[in-house]
């Protein structure tokens, strides 16, 4: 049977189908929907960890208690995760372990895009590239055997337009997979210098008969085509490639480390012309290049965002490839005095918490060093409330960093951070400021979920990825015991009583917690009635359209209420000084 | 031999193009087409630009459609529709909602909501279908299928059988909404 599915659901299919019992990740565009997916699946336990990190050691766990094991994360992620995974690598698997990384080319929802092969280089394991879901759902089985049959983690690297296109999957049973024996092995598994000296020996080893498989292993093919033009491509690019030059010979690489030396030099002594194909880094073409072979690639190919069909028939052009008919004029419709397209950006949505605390922060003209999540939206205009996004959990320590260098922006910095993310890596940020003599303010945006992903929960939550109910963390005991003294919950929709905190917490001497709570309006299941504007009283004076809300507008001098979008919250209502906005609407309700 | 065909779905989140391309992709498979569908989520879901990509044929390589690669494009916004035209085939068909959405940057009074829209893309494509889905769906019951009245417009245009859209239609959406769905696809075959 063929279903239709996105790369991410045929990875959980295949996990499923290839006996995985254990599931571990942390929530990340565009990772997040292969452990929901694998999570429905009957028979196996998937769990989201506060962060990457922990997630891999949980992985590394159960593969050692003996289970086939999938931990999943976004790119960047991998950094999190990078500490376990250089030492997993030298200690080995029991049960087959895969690691997902789900890389974001052209960073349609991420802060960088860096390319995670490099890891599986630097690392010393398998790095293998799905280029449809059907190989996404048959490389995730392939990886587990040789995890297994090479005693090696093995990385799974999948690109925005893997992990989110659809294409068809043939549907397999599930093969169940026994629970191997945990052996205490300490040479294997502790990793004191003496017994790291000995595993760094076979890491080497491994290295080898991993090149030899490589060289025969059906994940890497040549599709055979004419002798002129040679391609060396590896993931979604071989989909372009096979679109716009469908007579060329290629060599798809689905194991991209270790290369397979001899059948590259093979493919390239039967072509005239070799070129590389290949998204952002030279991976592929620098070591291609270093075994003395004569390639092309990167002086044509973009190594900036993702290739796409015309970028890469542009390229080829330049390197005077022809290719395909389709693809060889510039067939579309050039837009020559068009009106022009306003950009139409994110934004935060209607009712959302997080617009009423940065609505404060942006009166307060406040520096905000800020975090990652559906909040960093507020560095947009209007808002215009954050100063700085570098990674989860950075906006506590640059908060700290910010007042150590310039004494006068000590009152006048804030953090914010989300709830999801003060818990994947806020925490030790906020412990290393009080021990060291900070007195920053911490703003956590709680929302009660990890939003921008789509509604995961977290340990905050109360309730687990398998919808049982848990433990919740309880966030101001929590930021007491770091030692913080000052800590308040305040709702941010009640933007007076906000100000006035923030106000209190920023200028007091010693570090402060305000925790704003209140849950993602996307959350809220109860309908409210739309605000209504009196036309008597609205002067036009355009005060509520610094909210950046979609449900606001000026026509013809009055503000329009959008009464679909409108969630009733109120925010504007506060704003508005002429008392022009009332809630809860006569005739909308 | 199937003939190959490119659509792309396009609008602003919130709008229903996600329920829509489900409905394409679902029909299509029932003629028995490879599909790829390609859809860009996470940030686009907070009330930005939303595209989805949907490719027919034999085999289907790449899952991205190209400048001047759509045979139609469907949108469920008059501005998306211009911010997108360049992808359409020359000789394809765009079919336009006729419905506004401010951008918040309009809203704020950064930028200005282009007006003629609609003429400009008339005189640059021979086939321009302008429709009022929103209206059409209110009079069908509710103005929450206006996605649908958008597909049974598009399955005019595209080799598939009226009854195998139906099937796909009735699939995809829960039973509860399925009178109200298939009077608005009616609706919008017979535009």
């Amino acid at each position: 049977m063929k279903e239709l599915m996105s790369g991410n659901m045929a990875i959980a299919r295949g996990a499923y189908e290839a006996g995985v019992t254990v599931g571990v990740g942390y929530p990340g565009t565009p990772s997040t929907e292969v452990l929901e997916n694998f999570a429905r699946y009957p028979g196996i336990y998937a769990q989201w960890s506060p962060n990457e990190k922990v997630a891999l050691e949980v992985g590394i766990g159960a593969s050692l208690g003996g289970a086939r094991v999938l931990v999943t994360m976004k790119h960047v992620g991998v950094n999190v995760a990078a500490d376990p995974l250089f030492t997993l690598s030298y200690t080995g698997v029991n049960g087959g372990l895969v690691l997902l990384s789900a890389d974001d080319p052209s960073m349609h929802s991420s802060q960088n895009e860096q390319d995670n092969r490099y890891y599986a280089l630097m690392s010393k394991i398998p790095c293998l590239e799905p280029s449809s879901s059907q190989e996404a759902k048959d490389m995730m089985a392939a990886a587990l055997d040789i995890s297994e049959r090479f005693d090696t983690p093995v990385m799974l690297r999948t690109t925005t337009r893997v992990s989110h296109s659809q294409s068809m999957v043939e549907i397999g049973e599930r093969k169940e997979h026994e629970l191997k024996e945990y052996n205490k092995n300490p040479q294997k598994y502790v990793m004191t210098p003496a017994n790291a000296r000995g595993r760094r020996r076979v890491l080497e080893e491994r290295l080898r008969k991993l090149q030899e498989y490589a060289e025969k292993s059906p994940l890497n093919f040549v599709h055979e085509g004419d002798g002129e033009v040679g391609v060396i491509t590896s993931g979604i690019s071989y989909q372009y490639v096979r679109e716009v030059l469908p007579g060329a010979s290629v060599l798809k690489l689905g194991i991209t480390n270790p290369l397979p030396e001899n059948l590259i030099r093979r493919f390239a002594s039967r072509v005239t012309k070799l070129i590389v194909v290949e998204e952002l880094e030279p991976f592929l073409e620098t070591q291609i290049k270093a075994m003395g072979i004569k390639v092309i690639g990167k002086e044509y190919l973009p190594k900036i965002g993702e290739l796409n069909p015309r970028r890469l028939a542009e390229a080829l052009q330049n390197a005077g490839i022809k290719v395909s008919d389709r693809y060889q004029a510039a067939g579309w419709l050039v837009k020559e005095k068009a009106p022009a397209v306003p950009p139409r950006p994110p934004v935060l949505c209607p009712g959302c918490p997080h617009r009423a605390a940065f609505y404060v922060l942006s009166k307060l003209k406040l520096t905000v060093t800020g975090d990652i999540g559906c909040y960093t939206l507020g560095s947009l205009s209007p808002l215009s409330a954050m100063d700085t996004c570098v990674c989860m959990g950075a906006s506590v320590g640059m908060a700290h960093g910010m007042a150590l260098a310039n004494s006068s922006m000590k009152d006048k910095t804030v953090a914010v951070i989300g709830d999801s993310t003060f818990l994947h890596s806020g925490v030790t940020g906020l412990m290393d400021m009080v021990y060291n003599g900070g007195s920053s303010t911490v703003i956590i945006l709680d929302n009660r979920t990890t939003a921008m992903t789509g509604h995961q929960d977290h340990p905050a939550t109360g309730r687990t990825l398998m919808g049982r109910p848990a433990q919740e963390v309880d966030l101001e005991a929590l930021v007491k015991a770091l030692g913080v003294k000052r800590v308040q919950v305040v709702d941010p929709v009640d933007i007076d009583n906000f100000e006035q905190v923030v106000k209190e917490e920023v200028s007091a001497p010693e570090p402060s917690v305000i925790i704003a709570r209140r849950p993602c309006a996307l959350l809220s299941k109860e309908p409210r009635a739309a605000v209504t504007v009196d036309p008597e009283l609205c002067i036009g004076c355009r005060l509520c359209l610094k909210l950046g809300c979609p449900a606001l507008s000026i026509q013809d001098g009055a503000a329009q209420v959008n009464t679909i979008l409108c969630s009733g919250c109120g925010l504007c209502v506060q704003v508005c000084k002429q008392g022009a906005i009332v809630k809860g609407g006569r005739d909308n309700a | 031999m199937l003939k190959p065909f490119d659509v792309m779905l396009v609008g602003v989140g919130g709008q229903g193009t996600l329920l829509a391309t489900k409905v394409l992709a679902k029909a299509a498979q029932k003629k028995g087409y490879d599909i790829k569908v390609s859809e860009i989520k996470g940030m686009a879901q907070r009330g930005g630009s939303v595209v989805s990509q949907v490719r027919l044929a034999e085999k289907v390589h790449s899952p991205l459609i190209t400048e001047g690669g759509a045979d139609v494009i469907l949108s469920f916004e008059k501005l998306e529709a211009l911010r997108w035209l360049e992808y359409l085939k020359p000789g394809g068909t765009i079919i336009i909602n006729n419905q506004s959405i401010n951008p918040v940057p309009v809203l704020t009074g950064a930028a200005e909501y282009p007006s003629g829209v609609v003429e400009y893309i008339r005189e640059k494509v021979n086939n321009t279908k302008v429709v009022n889905a929103l209206e059409t769906a209110v009079n069908c019951g509710s103005a929450r299928t206006a996605n649908v009245v958008l597909l049974g417009v598009l399955a005019r245009y595209m080799p598939i059988e009226k009854e195998t859209w139906l099937e796909a239609l009735e699939e995809v959406v829960p039973d509860k909404f399925k009178k109200v769905n298939n009077s608005a696809f009616a609706a919008g075959y017979t535009i």
